[in-house]
């Protein structure tokens, strides 16, 4: 990992974030900024910060907020809560369908990331290398694919051919290799040091040899970044739900959102766990936001991390 | 997909690089290897059979379906398949003007389109403009960071985050009615759809849409900017005709490419709200294509619809890229 280091922030925007940080004290040609513009743009962002904290923070208080709270606040959504409990959680959690979506999206989104980085990978080394047999008419396929996207009937018809109506793995293979993720990763692989692969081939190493061994462990950061990606679209998978998933008992948690989050339909004590007393609508309806919320926001920090080391940004650069 | 924006941009910068190195190798490959090339494909086997399933999987899922699009010139029954179905040559697209849900779903789109290209668009590069005049480097980034994450929820839980906040029993109202004010109705009424859309397209990725812009002002020469300090041009002087004229290429290249996708106006966003706004205010081109194709089955006219408006995002696509051509910049590929 720390040899990857240095060269990933060469390849990448190395130079764009040490002249930032040049930039970061006031250079002194600059004239001193004026207090009521400085004023004006600081009370602009302060805003619009506050518009994506504050939804986050109200869901979260009223998901937690006891009967008497949600009352107290005419029924609405909650702010500061007086009464805490997390039955809404424990009914949600405790068995029955949302419990039951969570595990699907969760079994989705690890087995969809892993089949997609493996072949991802596998479609970018081949892609990566020089003068590789069939790789140029291959990379025009993937361009093409990052510019135009098939029609919902034809995509429809290729899944219901295939057989994968009401199937999980309708919500993997049709979306397992990015096209976009493809071209970054060979970037990526194309950026590492030549004379590595020369001396894998002076000792005999095969080109499975080759990625497995000297590959893959010098791209822990690019796969780590485009995993994360892969696994959030996963997380988040609601088109090709909708289209290709039709029984109840097979819906991932986009779906579940959809329809006891958006469109409101009354949550029913046989449908979570039991508990004695069914927690108010709202708290459980912000409990399930609030799941389906929480494991971006847990990957989020690893993905933003990488933003500024500027894994994607590389690939821009071309 | 997550990425898209993002990603249309990064492989437009991509293809520009990408056949100039593709044919300096393939020359290369000519005078190194006079080998033919058959031994090629035999040497290469094992690293082709690495990236095959990869390989598959995207032209199968991404070219297949583009031959599906021959139903739009049949009259396509599910159980006699594509090769079963009788071909009624253009009489679908004639259909497809007759139907008056047509011209509700074209004019829709058109207006969002329209709201998207003008008044979302430009947005990520005020905000960025703004974040790069900050002089603090650690409070840039945390700002950066708040501002990014939207994009990385579903519309499924930005919608949900919007009727929390915005509904009649939601944040904004509980507030009003406890304070004695009237009530402000934004969720479900078909006047305020399209204002409603273009706010939750903004909050959602107006944020990361400032990253690429970022990244392009920060390449810009520092000594431009200093020249023009010595010479007396102030701070807004400076940006005008140094930051902005630096952005006018990628600014147009992103346009262009926004271009090809126009007509897809945020299917997911607009059919989890359909139901309390009506058709009337709320169909488009994709939400038609999926109610008439997939819910009600009339294969052959979604499709039809679904193709014209493929065929019109790609010309629009080529439109722009000689027009931009015309005014001497790169735009997405070169002539």
């Amino acid at each position: 990992m720390t040899t990857t280091q240095p060269s990933l922030d060469e390849a990448t925007i190395g130079d764009s974030t040490t002249s930032r940080s040049r930039t970061s004290k006031r250079p002194v040609w600059m004239e001193k900024p004026n207090p009521f513009v400085q004023l004006v743009k600081f009370l602009a962002l302060l805003i619009s910060v506050a518009l994506v904290i504050i939804p986050f923070w109200s869901i979260i208080a009223t998901s937690i907020a006891d009967q008497k709270t949600i009352n107290d606040s005419g029924g609405g959504m909650v702010m500061w809560p007086k009464g805490v409990t997390l039955s809404a959680y424990a009914s949600v959690l405790s068995g029955g369908v949302v419990t039951r979506a969570m595990i699907i999206s969760i079994l989705i989104t690890v087995v969809g990331t892993l089949l997609s980085l493996v072949t991802t990978a596998g479609l970018a080394y081949w892609l990566s290398r020089p003068r590789a047999a069939g790789a140029k008419p291959m990379l025009l396929l993937v361009l093409g694919a990052v510019l135009f996207t098939p029609g919902i009937i034809p995509s429809y018809l290729v899944v219901r051919q295939l057989g994968l109506i009401d199937s999980w793995w309708s919500l993997i293979l049709p979306v397992m290799v990015n096209a976009f993720n493809v071209i970054v990763m060979r970037a990526f692989f194309q950026d590492l040091p030549q004379e590595l692969f020369e001396s894998a081939a002076l000792d005999g190493a095969s080109s499975l040899t080759t990625l497995t061994r000297i590959v893959l462990p010098l791209s822990k950061a690019v796969l780590a970044v485009i995993g994360l990606f892969y696994a959030v679209s996963y997380w988040n998978a609601f088109f090709n739900a909708l289209l290709y998933i039709q029984s109840s008992d097979k819906w991932p948690m986009a779906l579940v959102l959809r329809t006891f989050v958006v469109n409101q339909t009354t949550i029913g004590g046989d449908q979570i766990g039991a508990t004695e007393v069914l927690p108010p609508q709202l708290s459980l309806q912000m409990a399930i936001l609030v799941i389906a919320i929480v494991p971006i926001l847990v990957v989020y920090p690893f993905i933003q991390r990488h933003f500024a080391k500027g894994v994607l940004i590389g690939a821009v650069k071309g | 997909m997550s990425n898209r924006e993002l990603s249309s941009v990064a492989s437009g910068g991509r293809l520009l690089a990408a056949p100039d190195a593709d044919t300096a190798d393939a020359r290369s490959t000519g005078r190194a290897r006079r080998g033919g090339t058959g031994s090629r494909w035999s040497r290469d086997k094992l690293l082709i059979g690495i990236g095959l399933p990869g390989a598959i999987a995207l032209i199968l899922f991404q070219y297949v379906p583009l031959l599906g699009n021959v139903i739009a010139f049949q009259d396509y029954q599910p159980y006699l398949g594509i090769t079963g179905s009788d071909w009624v040559g253009f009489e679908n697209f004639a259909a497809m003007f007759e139907d008056p849900k047509f011209y509700t779903a074209l004019y829709n789109t058109l207006i969002l389109t329209v709201i998207q290209t003008v008044l979302v668009f430009p947005i990520p590069l005020f905000i960025a403009l703004l974040l790069n005049s900050l002089a603090g480097e650690r409070l840039k980034r945390l700002l950066q960071s708040i501002l990014y994450l939207p994009h990385f929820l579903s519309w499924v839980i930005v919608v949900s985050l919007f009727q929390q906040m915005l509904g009649n029993a939601g944040m904004l109202n509980t507030f009003l009615v406890q304070n004695g004010l009237p009530m402000f109705q934004v969720i479900g009424v078909p006047e305020l759809f399209k204002a409603l859309l273009t706010t939750q397209a903004i909050w959602k990725d107006a944020g990361w849409g400032t990253i690429i812009f970022l990244a392009a002002i920060s390449r810009i020469d520092q000594e431009m900017y200093e020249a023009a300090a010595v010479d007396g041009a102030g701070p807004w002087k400076r940006m005008w005709n140094i930051t902005l004229p630096s952005l006018k290429g990628l600014f147009i290249l992103l346009l262009i490419l926004r271009l090809g996708n126009s007509l897809s106006v945020g299917f997911e966003q607009i059919i989890l709200q359909q139901g309390p706004v009506g058709l009337p205010a709320s169909e488009v081109l994709d939400t038609y294509v999926f109610n008439n194709g997939i819910l009600s089955q009339e294969w052959g006219t979604s499709a039809a619809v679904g193709l014209a408006k493929t065929v019109v995002g790609i010309g629009l696509v080529i439109g722009a890229n000689k027009l931009a051509h015309l005014f001497g910049e790169r735009g997405v590929y070169e002539k």
